[in-house]
């Protein structure tokens, strides 16, 4: 029952994606998480970007799985049925001073592989972005950059592998190993233990303490890296590409763009903090954006702000495997060198979701190697298929649906024109939604500009009725969450 | 009811002000008359304010908000106004098509000889005030533990501080500690009050919750649900003071910081706007930059008091029911009214002086801040002939103040190229 050939900790896109290409084959599979839903990690904060791959340094881990992993998304994004827009990205140098960091950045791609590099003079740069900082002297094109809808990719990989066999149990968190003769066998969590063959750590910002359970890897250590962001009302102002300043030693910088489902997003801060959990917004961090935000566009005002949010990177220090290349914060994929039985895919830092199909392929390759034995099944499906969106059908076909099922008339989130329907779809889904934030990422109910004050207490009321829980029962996400406290006395009208 | 036939009048909200415009367009004589909500009951926001303090103008009476729009409704009903609820207006065209989506009558496009925009205002949310700190259960607009607590029976948490002195704020106050909660304070950035002084007496005072001006939120507390805010003063810039902050245990913050006209739509028919109050910019005839498009109530700019809410509505409806039958005065010529000293926003911005031939035309008008002194609202026009003047024992930015312009000033006015008002 609870034996399992290979066991993932963290559904994040990671884990996610692991699990889907795992669910190829002829073995067993279980994926845990700690969340009452799978992606709501970092995976859910960022800047769902599917990267070229220029940044990276060459011979990197990094590098390597950007490139690869970019190239696979069309594919990836067919399958799962989920919004990717290969629009391709601007780093948009501002004065003479700026110019030289994009050949070198232009020199760095094609040393990765990256296909398509141009750089663009001042005149045309502005002719295409007419909002941009006039001082602009000139740019580096990626076209093969991309802005996926980083919610929707989670939770896809996992429903997919979940309709090819993979169990997975939420609420399900990783406390320990369980290790046989310099072997892991199995894990201990929460609910129980596991036993499998393998166990592959994804637990994004965790990873190194999950490793460190096994004694692997000591001196690694990740330190999160908070990145805060405000999204701006739809009616501000869009641009249907990616901007992003000359890179400094704090990353990428603040970035501009706007997200496939249309809000324009400014951020992130880059700020190295103590907590695994601390994702708060801070002054120092809203500051920062306020400084930084104008350099590519002088005309944004962050009073257009409707939410901010923020995410934390999963910063590691491991140097990088290629001796010729002296770098130290490299995603780590590989098999633990002290034990038997696990495999680590940690510090899954930026371009961590670019590469994330090339991860998940690089740890099957790892496990093939075992000689775990895979061989795959006959009636592996890679399809999954998005449920009804009214809000992006024709009017014929919205008007037979509304005809079939009444509950995607009735509109619920008034901002981004979600409808009841969609959101009972999303409970009774195969990966079910159970909590308002659950409901927020696979809908966008919530996500507009008035950010919930219209949709909340219907949508409380609805996830009550369909799952038979008292409305105090229904969480914003995880156990602890509730929104309601008690019934009302229905006091005397004052 | 058919839908497919064309509507006279289609009003967008069955709140004060579209029931109000609906009755008017049905009295006028338009035999067509439909107005739309989202919501599956008509009366707008009034029907989650069970406090009374409706209708003092209107009825001469203390209503609770339901009983109050119950009169307007069973007035609509019986004027033989149509009703589509649970249906929500996706769009409005510049030549009246009202594209709706409902769970009964699916998506569908109506159309109409004219239409009246009454959608109410939103509440400003966290993020438009940026406060900082983590993002747990337990931070709700004013008025959505309003809904919790007056229309589903819940209670949104069991201490609170709330942010924000506007109506909604004060009267919620007063109801969550009626319900058995505590409400630990009521904090506001701003050196006044941002809503009436009756409900500082009446919602605060009377059952010992403290107010703290010139004080904000620096900060909320807790990863799942709230723990606890920061609550911090503030500087001549709005900033926290830096050794002021104090950490106030709580598990809900309410926020009260401010309404917000709802004007999607409008926005999405081409209607020019006022930037500054966010809402149409209007004529006296409740008329938008777009002919036969008219407008009431909080979608224009956020009203404190129910009656003037239901008069603009019925002016609305009058002035869509005239432009039905040819005989709507605002194609003559108009002239803006501009605000001037201590006046941060006035409506109607455009008036046609034709009007005053018939009536009187009514501005209103919110200060900039509290003038606790004897002031005079004075309408003059460029070369400083008086228009209109009237004498206030104060002016408060919660309130929204009037001036009417009389019939008599009609060939003053005619002459002017356009009007100031300000507060001296
Ligand atoms: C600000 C910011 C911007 C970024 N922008 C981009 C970008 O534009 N493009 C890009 O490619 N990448 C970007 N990234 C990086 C990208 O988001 C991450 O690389 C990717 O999401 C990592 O996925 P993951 O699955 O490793 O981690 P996560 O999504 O964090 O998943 C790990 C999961 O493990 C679970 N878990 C942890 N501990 C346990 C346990 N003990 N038991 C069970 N489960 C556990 C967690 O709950 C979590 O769900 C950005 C990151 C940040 C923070
Ligand atoms: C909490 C609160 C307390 C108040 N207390 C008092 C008081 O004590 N005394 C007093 O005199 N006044 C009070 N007021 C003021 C007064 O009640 C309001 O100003 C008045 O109700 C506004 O009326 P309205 O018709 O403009 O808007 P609303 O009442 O908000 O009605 C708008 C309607 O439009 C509908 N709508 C919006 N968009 C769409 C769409 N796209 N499709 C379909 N339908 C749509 C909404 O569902 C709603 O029913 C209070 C206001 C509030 C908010």
């Amino acid at each position: 029952m609870n034996n399992f050939d290979v066991i993932i900790i963290g559904a994040g896109v990671i884990g996610s994606l692991v699990a889907r290409e795992l669910s190829r084959y002829q073995i067993s599979v279980l994926l845990i998480e700690r969340n009452s839903d799978v992606g709501s990690g970092t995976s859910a904060a960022n800047s769902a970007l599917v990267h070229a791959g220029y940044d990276p340094i060459p011979g990197s881990l990094k590098a390597e799985l950007n490139v690869r992993g970019n190239r696979m998304w069309d594919k990836l994004a067919a399958e799962l049925d989920v919004d990717f827009k290969r629009c391709g990205d601007y780093v948009v140098s501002i004065g003479a001073e700026e110019l030289p960091a994009l050949d070198i950045l232009l020199e760095q791609g094609k040393r990765n592989g990256v296909p398509g590099l141009q750089l663009i003079s001042s005149d045309e740069i502005k002719r295409r972005i007419p909002l941009l900082n006039p001082d602009a002297s000139g740019a580096l094109f990626a076209p093969s950059a991309g802005v996926c809808d980083t919610f929707a990719v989670t939770i896809a990989a996992a429903e997919n592998a979940v309709e090819n066999g993979v169990k997975l149990l939420l609420n399900t968190a990783f406390e320990g190993f369980i290790i046989d003769s310099g072997r892991i066998t199995g894990i201990h969590t929460n609910r129980g233990d596991f036993h499998a063959r393998w166990v592959v750590n994804a637990t994004g910002v965790y990873a190194d303490d999950v490793m460190h359970q096994a004694g692997v890897r000591p001196e690694f250590r990740i330190v999160p890296r908070r990145g805060e962001y405000c999204i701006l009302d739809p009616d501000s102002f869009k641009i249907d590409t990616v901007l992003f300043p000359v890179p400094s030693e704090k990353g990428k910088g603040v970035l501009i763009f706007t997200t496939t489902h249309g809000n324009t997003v400014i951020g992130p801060t880059s700020e190295f903090v103590a907590d695994k959990e601390d994702k708060a917004i801070t002054p120092v961090g809203q500051e920062y954006l306020t400084a930084n935000m104008n350099k590519l566009m002088p005309s944004i005002d962050l009073r257009w702000t409707i939410a901010t949010f923020a995410g934390l990177r999963a910063s590691g220090n491991a140097v990088c495997k290629n001796p010729m290349t002296d770098y130290r914060a490299d995603f780590i994929v590989e098999k633990a060198d002290e034990i038997e039985g696990l495999i680590n895919c940690a510090g899954i830092e930026s371009p961590g979701l670019s590469a994330s199909p090339a991860i998940a392929a690089r740890v099957v390759e790892i496990l093939q190697e075992t000689g775990i034995g895979l061989n795959e099944k006959a009636d592996w499906n890679p399809q999954r298929k998005r449920r009804p969106v009214p809000k992006h059908m024709p009017d014929a076909d919205r008007q037979r649906l509304i005809e079939r099922d009444p509950r995607y008339g009735r509109i619920i989130c008034r901002c981004e024109e979600v409808t009841e329907g969609e959101i009972v779809a999303e409970i009774h889904a195969p990966i079910p939604a159970l909590t308002y934030d659950a409901i927020k990422r696979r809908t966008w109910t919530g996500t507009g500009r008035c950010q919930g004050g219209f949709d909340m207490t219907r949508v409380v009321e609805i996830l009550a009725r369909e799952t038979g829980l008292s409305p105090m029962e229904i969480c914003k996400n995880e156990p602890g969450s509730a929104f309601l406290s008690r019934a009302s006395k229905k006091a005397e009208v004052s | 009811m058919n839908l497919t036939e064309l509507f006279d009048v289609i009003v967008i909200g069955a709140g004060p002000a579209g029931l109000a415009a609906g009755i008017a367009a049905r009295e006028q004589g338009c035999d067509r008359v439909l107005i739309i909500d989202r919501d599956i009951e008509a009366g707008g926001i009034l029907q989650q304010c069970v406090h009374s303090g409706f209708g003092l103008e209107t009825f001469k009476e203390d209503l609770p908000g339901p009983s109050y729009a119950q009169r307007f409704i069973d007035q609509a009903k019986a004027a033989g106004v149509n009703f589509l609820l649970d249906t929500m207006v996706l769009n409005v065209t510049r030549d009246f098509q009202v594209t709706v989506s409902g769970a009964r009558i699916g998506l569908k496009v109506l159309n109409a000889k004219a239409v009246v925009l009454a959608m109410g205002c939103r509440e400003r949310s966290r993020a438009q005030i940026r406060v900082p700190g983590t993002r747990p259960a337990g931070v709700y607009t004013a008025g959505t533990a309003q809904r919790w607590v007056n229309i589903d029976g819940l209670m949104p948490g069991k201490r609170f501080v709330i942010l924000g002195s506007g109506d909604i704020g004060m009267i919620m106050a007063r109801r969550l500690t009626l319900e058995g909660a505590e409400v630990a304070r009521v904090v506001e950035i701003m050196p006044y009050l941002s809503g009436l002084s009756r409900n500082l007496v009446q919602c605060l005072q009377d059952y010992d919750i403290p107010l703290f001006l010139n004080h904000t939120v620096s900060r909320i507390y807790g990863n799942r649900r709230v723990e606890a805010v920061e609550v911090s003063a503030v500087d001549g810039q709005r900033n926290p003071l830096p050794g002021t902050a104090e950490r106030i245990e709580c598990d809900t913050l309410l926020l009260s910081v401010g309404l917000i006209p709802e004007n999607e739509l409008t926005r999405k028919a081409g209607v020019k706007m006022d930037q500054r109050i966010g809402g149409p910019v209007v004529d006296n005839t409740y008329s938008t930059s777009v002919p036969g498009l008219f407008v009431a109530g909080n979608v224009v700019h956020v009203y404190d008091l129910v009656d003037y809410v239901s008069q603009a509505g019925t002016k609305a409806g009058r002035s869509a029911a005239d432009f039905v039958h040819g005989r709507w005065l605002g194609l003559q010529k108009t002239i803006p009214v501009q605000g001037g000293a201590e006046v941060r926003s006035v409506v109607p911005q455009l008036i046609c002086p034709e009007s005053l031939k018939t009536e009187e035309i009514v501005l209103q008008l919110r200060v900039s801040s509290p003038l606790e002194r004897s002031v005079e609202i004075v309408v003059q026009a460029p070369d400083d002939t008086i228009i209109a003047k009237r004498r206030l024992p104060y002016a408060r930015p919660g309130e929204m103040v009037s001036i009417s312009i009389p019939s008599d000033a009609y060939n003053l006015a005619a002459k002017a190229e356009r009007l100031i008002v300000s507060l001296v």
